[in-house]
């Protein structure tokens, strides 16, 4: 297979002990496996995620992606750009949207871009992780280096909101996106097909601001799991893991119940099929241990 | 219902008193998108389709309608906009393709500049925190984002936050997804002088850009 190289944006939650650490490490065995190289966007900035707006002018979010954007086509031309983190993807298209459409804005951020010593002047796409598993590879190739199948172990596709809407996978429907249920089934495991709660809203940064409301979210995504005989929820958002897996505790304090349900992201599972260690895949990276996985993980 | 403190308390009855019929004009040239709300066809679907759509004290359609009919301050002293996740539902149901989500953030914000957002508004803190964190260097700093909420409402309420989230706390430590270290020293990137040159630029110009003349 011919090596496929992007630019990637890994975001704030992918660094080094952040709270998608190992999200960030089981991309990268995912993509060793796949021949991908990931060149980091050198000097990234964050995207200034979705809860900035009061904080933060129209100007002042677009000009935080305008940076990234000129950096990358400074130093790596003519690369996709690649985001892993759903709100990354979803800030940074929006903001593209916005330059290469309003050419006030435009001028507007390249004022306050030279400040940084930068000119925008347009930028390759930026894509999810996931857009070029299913575009650039497609599930026929993903499925070929699979080596340890995932028989057996049921998972509840959670795709949520940001990867979903407002620009979601070509070809998929908002309501009833079936990506994750392919990707499962590609490496050999079961895709409860039916599960209903796969695009609510986990509450994404409310559930800081406002937890009860937002636990409320995550108590219909978790049941919905377990009502469908789930073994474990598989998602491409960072903040929908982190959410789902970390609040499980207080809503079993508050609200008397049992939630014990391991929260994986898709690479973890590739990474897995394709023969790589509980390690390797970030399978180490829980609060609530992914278990029925990390048995079948290869032992190192 | 508990009656909504705003930061602009003083200023309300003067507003309120100068009848304005101009709001969705106001609203079209100062509020990200604005020039979308009488678009609005008053279906209903964003607020069918709003995942807090029952703690919503006006849904978008109604707020929509409140800029038509000129109810300048309750629209911008209102919280409902704060409940907006992000989720994008209501712009993908939207029949006239609003971007529902994008005006929600807009209004909120200018409310915000004007100072007409409630006190009390723990999404409008969290929101400000979270932009004056990550524009601090460049980058989030997460640890920092996390004792800044908890402790914002002093240090008992704080202490007794910590204690609750503690084995999570501890928990994530131990998975290696957060790093105490961090309040001393976080990610960050190289040029963070260019990058807060470059954000105070912007600022300067969005000033100039949307002068709020009232």
């Amino acid at each position: 297979m011919a090596q496929k190289e992007y630019a990637f944006y890994p975001g704030c939650s992918s660094q080094r002990k952040a709270s998608a650490a190992n999200y960030m490490t089981s991309v990268a065995a995912m993509c060793k496996t796949l021949d991908i190289k990931l060149t980091d966007i050198p000097d990234w900035n964050c995207c200034g995620a979705s809860i900035a707006y009061a904080g933060g002018g129209e100007l002042e979010r677009v000009v935080m992606n305008a940076r990234n954007f000129t950096l990358a086509a400074k130093h790596l031309p003519d690369r996709d750009i690649v985001a892993t983190c759903a709100a990354c993807w979803l800030n940074s298209r929006e903001s593209k949207v916005k330059l290469d459409g309003n050419p006030q804005l435009l001028a507007h951020a390249n004022e306050a871009l030279k400040e940084a010593g930068l000119h925008y002047q347009g930028s390759a796409p930026v894509r999810h992780m996931v857009e070029v598993l299913i575009e650039d590879f497609g599930y026929k190739e993903l499925k070929k280096p699979v080596v340890t199948s995932l028989a057996g172990i049921k998972f509840a596709g959670y795709v949520g909101c940001q990867t979903n809407r407002p620009f979601g996978i070509a070809g998929e429907s908002f309501e009833n996106p079936m990506y994750l249920d392919k990707l499962v089934e590609a490496m050999g495991g079961e895709a409860l097909t039916a599960y209903d709660q796969k695009v609510t809203c986990c509450g994404g940064a409310l559930a800081f601001s406002e937890p009860d409301k937002s636990q409320k979210q995550i108590r219909d995504v978790v049941e919905s799991a377990y009502d469908h005989g789930a073994d474990m929820l598989v998602t491409p958002c960072p903040l929908c893991q982190a959410n789902v897996e970390v609040y499980q505790s207080e809503i079993n304090r508050k609200q008397g119940t049992n939630f014990h349900l391991p929260i994986v992201y898709y690479s973890q599972l590739m990474a897995v099929a394709y023969g790589g260690s509980v390690k390797a895949a970030g399978l180490d990276g829980h609060i609530i241990a992914p278990t029925r996985l990390q048995e079948i993980a290869t032992k190192k | 219902m508990h009656a909504l403190r705003t930061t602009g308390h003083q200023t309300i009855p003067a507003v309120a008193a100068r009848y304005r019929n101009n709001f969705l004009k106001e609203v079209e040239a100062h509020v990200e998108d604005g020039e979308w709300v009488k678009m609005c066809m008053q279906c209903g679907v964003c607020a069918g389709s709003c995942p807090l759509g029952a703690h919503w004290e006006h849904p978008p359609q109604e707020l929509f309608m409140m800029i038509r009919a000129g109810k300048r301050a309750e629209v911008l002293t209102s919280d409902a906009m704060w409940m907006c996740t992000s989720c994008y539902n209501c712009v993908v149901r939207c029949p006239r393709k609003l971007p529902i989500t994008q005006i929600m953030h807009g209004i909120a914000s200018y409310a915000q500049e004007l100072g007409l957002a409630p006190e009390v508004q723990p999404t409008r803190d969290f929101s400000i925190q979270f932009w004056k964190n990550c524009t601090k260097t460049g980058r989030v700093n997460e640890m920092k984002l996390t004792v800044g909420l908890y402790f914002k409402d002093g240090l008992v309420a704080g202490i007794k936050q910590v204690m609750n989230m503690l084995p999570v706390a501890l928990g994530l430590m131990k998975a290696g997804r957060l790093n105490p270290f961090e309040l001393l020293r976080g990610h960050s990137p190289k040029d963070q002088k260019g990058i807060a040159a470059m954000l105070k630029r912007a600022r300067a110009i969005e000033a100039q850009r949307a002068p709020v003349t009232h």
